[in-house]
């Protein structure tokens, strides 16, 4: 158990960290040349300003058609993905312990927050997760991974707050909550989880042709 | 033919067929074109109600007609146009129209320096070509891609040669297309055939051809190359050996070909439009080394000289060693002559021309609505409303310009010789 | 509630026979699609098709961009993911290895089922742009010979004839003089410049324009001689700036079509070019020929017809005499909307030149798209039920304009005309079709 728990906390962490930065790093440069040799045009249409314009209607909530047509999705869509990214960075425990061992810090959330975030994000998991079994579309689409991810998410965040409050088995919870969330960041460059690391290009590149060459909005 | 040295070489200004008075005396006149020699301006004109015809120096033709359209000058400065009574059409040369008729005639064509006039024609839904009035003695479902020979003696064609129903996919692809040369279909058929070309000596012809919708190739007098490519483009003659070369599409972009080898090392984001320098030593063609940057390239090397938007109309010199063309970028045309740009931006640019020992270039151009010709990078000065492309002497000291003058110069057509070296430096 | 089985076993009832496909699929070898698929892999498969198969969370918010969707009762198969669900998904995940059953499916649903109108684009959170696969998937399609028979016959028309509907060369000219010859009973002077060197501007066309509506031209000319426009026709190929080729998959052909449609207005030496009232026409001239070409953008100024339209009346070359007086509505065609914005354009032309303008719902970038665009239409009479059913929505939106007063639609395109056409009539919606010249012609100023 110790010697999980040591792996867990020392060298894991390494190991995602390195996975997720260089994998993701690695990911996009790999695309990037691809681009260049298949697709060399994206380069001569790519438009920082309505790259911007567009990436900005889709970050800012409801401020695009289709956010407005689905308020529910849109709202949990943002609150989630929110949380999603900010509690784990930003968590008191997280910070002190970074702190600790890495002599830096950061402003953190009250505890109170913390837990209303982590809440949030699990619930949010669970929306998604009715979403790909009840509305028929989504159902279609969904793969046997959608749901792996979905679980893969929200496992950190269940255990985390689970070690947090010291819930019975807290201990397991614990290392069960570092592995998960080193799985997390592991899994980030392969696998739809990309989709984050994707979204300023993709959507950056459709804004583009759309403002620079055919001179209507994306949004 | 009229040789050029027999032309007015007198410098000074003559205004031609009092054009200032007979263009207002026509109810409905169209535009005016101009022999090469500039000594006769024409136009079609409506003689009386609904009857056409074609005015030449202030005289009217004798005859009029139905309809009369694609006035041009032979290269022996006889107006010619295209012309119609009671549903049928002919050729008209000097307004004398010729023995047969057809229900449409189309494509005038004329070698560069012969008398020879050649026609697509069509009768009954068929398909054929006429030069002086002698139509080819075979007939075709379909007829494009018409060009003839140096001396305008030999013509060519794509032509369809084998009928298949409407939405018939299978029969389309098995091959219904060929070439003809003077009236004489090639025995094989392709799925299709474009652009063609003529040898120097009027003897040979190759063509742009596809053999499955995925396999292009050139085929020389009917036969195939070997080699298939993703694309090609227009094959070219060497003017001496007879030798065919093409564009073509190889994985690292375009190349060009001869006689099915790649013989250029360098890859293209476009390449088109190649021509032979006179004796055959250089090749020249309109490129794009990278995406969205037009150049030429001479020889497998490119210009340093970019245009944003295309470049066109490259010419050599008579003597081979210059290269003028037009680029356009950011909507002005330029006119470029060995790699270096003119500095002067334009609205619109006709293709220049060199003069004999290739020394000066001129050029005519539009800006602001107005035209002009450009010698050597400079404007002569005067404007027109109307002007057609300029000729030099044969010793290269003279230049031949042709234009309609502004209204508050009286409007006349003239023609000016001017000295060269005047107006150039 | 069904599964997806039971989608699956009404796709296979509804099957339609499509003698392309058919014939196509007959000489496909699963050693044949592998080696053909991988190919284009190898190729064209660069980073935006990982790009997009990639982003996609599977979230569904494209679903109800897409007008075949919301048609087919919701059935998810029609939603734009699922349409790439079954084909380039599945291909790519499998490495080609499917079979000659599998690309008939894919062909369908990529040439019948999708207008590639990009509406779902500005859905999607990611811009994703499922036409683009969809276009892929008919790249391969095209590779492989299996394309639906009647817009394969198109795609061979363009390169046998450089246009689209078989018009021969002479009969191009004979229509263009015989539209003058009727133009001038009503205007004695009026002229169909043919090849006219040096004027200001290169009017080009779509095959269908002379085949079925040369009335077209005869209008266009009637309003280039009212505003006094120097302009030309040529009389060679290249009068055609239509381009289905772009919508089989033959990207080879697409650039040929465009290389001669620039060339004749550079060989005349036109200042500009205006296109009729097409909108994939459009498309191929302004954003896909010219790129495949190696331009980045076209090599002349080339605008559509209501740009010339709204150009004209704003510099007052262009009078009007009466005001259209019957309530109009606008359908935005995607290819000049989504496309090229000039749905504020074309509504400065309509409030020029109509009394009453009545919007559609949704409209602009977010009109839902004709049904027939994408080369839909022109996959012909087997799909055309299939085409009309998969565009109850439109009928809907379309009813919904009337109940308003809406007597008249504009749509300037010739693809919508085709599809609005057949939805007026299949749900008898009582609605006139008209293209923008039509009124123009009617109210301005003739002499």
């Amino acid at each position: 158990m110790h010697e999980i728990y040591q792996l867990a906390s020392g060298i894991l962490v390494w190991v995602a960290l390195i996975v997720f930065v260089g994998g993701t790093a690695g990911r996009l440069i790999r695309m990037a040349i691809t681009a260049r040799k298949k697709d060399a045009v994206i380069y001569q249409y790519f438009s920082f300003y309505y790259a911007l314009r567009s990436i900005l209607h889709w970050i800012i909530p409801f401020g695009s058609m289709s956010m407005r047509a689905r308020p529910a999705m849109t709202l949990v869509a943002f609150i989630f993905h929110i949380c999603l990214i900010i509690t784990p960075i930003f968590l008191a425990a997280h910070v002190i312990l970074i702190a600790e061992s890495w002599g830096i810090g950061w402003a953190y959330l009250p505890n109170a927050v913390a837990d209303i975030m982590t809440i949030l994000v699990i619930l949010g998991c669970l929306f998604f997760l009715l979403r790909r079994i009840v509305q028929r579309d989504v159902r279609y689409l969904s793969t046997p991974g959608d749901f792996v991810l979905l679980l893969v998410v929200a496992a950190p965040f269940v255990t985390g707050i689970w070690t947090y409050h010291q819930w019975s088995g807290f201990e397991i919870a614990g290392i069960v909550h570092m592995l998960s969330g080193e799985l997390m960041l592991i899994c980030l460059p392969f696998t739809r989880l990309f989709h984050m690391a994707l979204f300023p290009f993709t959507r950056g590149y459709a804004g583009s042709e759309a403002g620079g060459v055919r001179r209507a909005r994306d949004w | 033919m009229q040789q050029r040295e027999s032309w007015d070489w007198t410098a000074g200004t003559r205004e031609i067929g009092d054009f200032g008075a007979w263009r207002t005396t026509y109810g409905y006149m169209e535009e005016p074109h101009v022999s090469e020699d500039g000594e006769k301006i024409a136009a079609i004109v409506r003689a009386e109600e609904e009857a056409y015809t074609v005015c030449v120096n202030g005289r009217p033709w004798e005859n009029t007609f139905d309809k009369v359209w694609y006035l041009r000058f032979t290269p022996d400065h006889r107006p010619v146009a295209l012309v119609s009574d009671t549903a049928m059409w002919t050729v008209a040369i000097d307004g004398t129209s010729w023995q047969n008729w057809y229900e449409f005639v189309w494509n005038t064509r004329f070698a560069n320096t012969a008398s020879h006039v050649t026609i697509a024609a069509q009768k009954e839904l068929r398909y054929f070509v006429v030069t002086d009035d002698t139509p080819w003695q075979n007939e075709f479902f379909s007829l494009n891609h018409l060009i003839v020979s140096p001396d305008g003696r030999n013509a060519a064609a794509v032509v369809q040669n084998t009928t298949f129903p409407e939405a018939d996919i299978g029969k389309f692809q098995e091959g219904c297309f060929t070439v003809a040369v003077n009236g004489e279909a090639w025995p094989e058929q392709y799925v299709n055939a474009w652009e063609l070309d003529f040898s120097g000596d009027g003897r040979h012809v190759a063509a742009e051809i596809r053999t499955s919708l995925y396999d292009y190739t050139i085929a020389v007098d009917g036969k195939t190359w070997k080699k298939r490519f993703p694309c090609v483009w227009a094959p070219r003659f060497h003017p001496a050996d007879n030798s065919v070369t093409a564009p073509v599409k190889i994985p690292g972009g375009w190349s060009l070909a001869r006689n099915e080898e790649i013989i250029w090392n360098r890859g293209y984001k476009q390449l088109w439009h190649h021509m032979y320098s006179p004796d055959g030593s250089h090749i020249a063609a309109v490129a794009a080394p990278e995406f969205g940057k037009w150049t030429i390239v001479e020889d497998d090397r490119a210009w340093q000289a970019r245009f944003n938007e295309v470049v066109t109309d490259a010419v050599y010199s008579p003597d081979g060693n210059r290269i003028a063309c037009l680029g356009k970028s950011n909507e002005k045309w330029y006119i470029a002559v060995d790699d270096r740009i003119w500095d002067v931006a334009l609205d619109m640019a006709w293709q220049p021309v060199f003069s004999p020992d290739g020394s000066h270039v001129a050029a005519m151009a539009e800006k602001n609505g107005s035209y002009t010709i450009i010698i050597d990078g400079k404007p002569i000065g005067q404007e027109f409303t109307a002007a057609w492309q300029p000729v030099f002497s044969p010793d290269g000291t003279r230049i031949l310009v042709k234009g309609v003058l502004p209204e508050d110069q009286g409007g006349k057509y003239c023609r000016q010789v001017l000295e060269v070296e005047r107006v150039a430096s | 509630m069904k599964t997806s089985e039971d989608f699956q076993a009404a796709a296979e009832e509804k099957r339609i026979y499509d003698a392309g496909i058919e014939e196509g699929a007959k000489k496909l070898t699963p050693e044949k699609i592998r080696s053909v698929f991988n190919e284009l892999m190898q190729t064209e498969g660069g980073a935006r098709l990982e790009a997009y198969t990639k982003a996609c969370v599977h979230c569904g918010l494209c679903s109800d961009a897409c007008h075949h969707y919301l048609s087919n009762d919701r059935d998810p198969r029609f939603s734009p993911a699922g349409k790439v669900k079954q084909t380039i998904i599945e291909i790519v995940s499998r490495k080609g290895k499917v079979d000659a059953d599998f690309m008939k499916r894919a062909c369908e649903i990529a040439f019948t089922e999708c207008n590639l109108c990009r509406r779902c684009m500005i859905y999607c959170p990611f811009g994703i742009d499922v036409a683009y696969l969809m276009l892929f998937v008919r790249r391969a399609c095209h590779q492989l010979g299996v394309v639906p028979q009647y817009i394969q016959d198109t795609a061979h028309s363009h390169a046998a004839t450089y246009n689209q509907m078989w018009v021969r060369d002479d009969e191009w000219i004979d229509t263009l003089q015989w539209q003058e010859d009727e133009a001038r009973d009503e205007i004695p002077d009026l002229r169909i410049p043919i090849e006219k060197e040096g004027a200001d501007i290169f009017y080009s066309v779509i095959g269908p324009e002379p085949k079925f509506r040369a009335q077209l031209i005869y209008q266009m000319a009637v309003i280039m001689h009212a505003a006094g426009v120097d302009w030309t026709m040529p009389a060679s190929q290249g009068w055609d700036n239509s381009d289905m080729c772009m919508y089989t998959g033959d990207s080879e052909m697409t650039a040929r079509l465009k290389k001669i449609h620039f060339e004749a207005a550079l060989r005349l030496k036109t200042k500009r070019i205006v296109m009729g009232e097409c909108g994939h026409a459009f498309r191929s001239v302004y954003d896909v020929g010219n790129r495949l070409l190696g331009w980045k953008m076209p090599p002349l100024q080339m605008i559509h017809a209501i740009s010339f339209y709204s150009e004209i009346i704003e510099q007052g070359r262009l009078k009007i005499a009466e005001k259209f007086d019957r309530p109009v509505t606008f359908h935005d065609p995607c290819n000049i909307v989504r496309g090229r914005g000039l749905h504020e354009t074309a509504r400065y032309v309509i409030n020029q030149v109509c009394t009453t303008f009545i919007e559609l719902e949704p409209n602009r970038e977010h009109n839902y798209c004709c049904g027939a665009g994408g080369g839909v239409i022109n996959c012909g009479p087997p799909f055309k039920n299939k085409r009309v059913q998969s565009n109850r929505v439109k009928a809907d939106q379309l009813a919904a304009a009337k109940k308003k007063g809406a007597e008249v639609v504009i749509a300037p395109c010739h693809n919508c005309h085709g599809g609005l056409e057949d939805i007026i009539r299949h749900y008898e919606l009582g609605l006139e079709l008209k293209f923008l010249g039509d009124i123009l012609y009617e109210c301005i100023q003739k002499e």
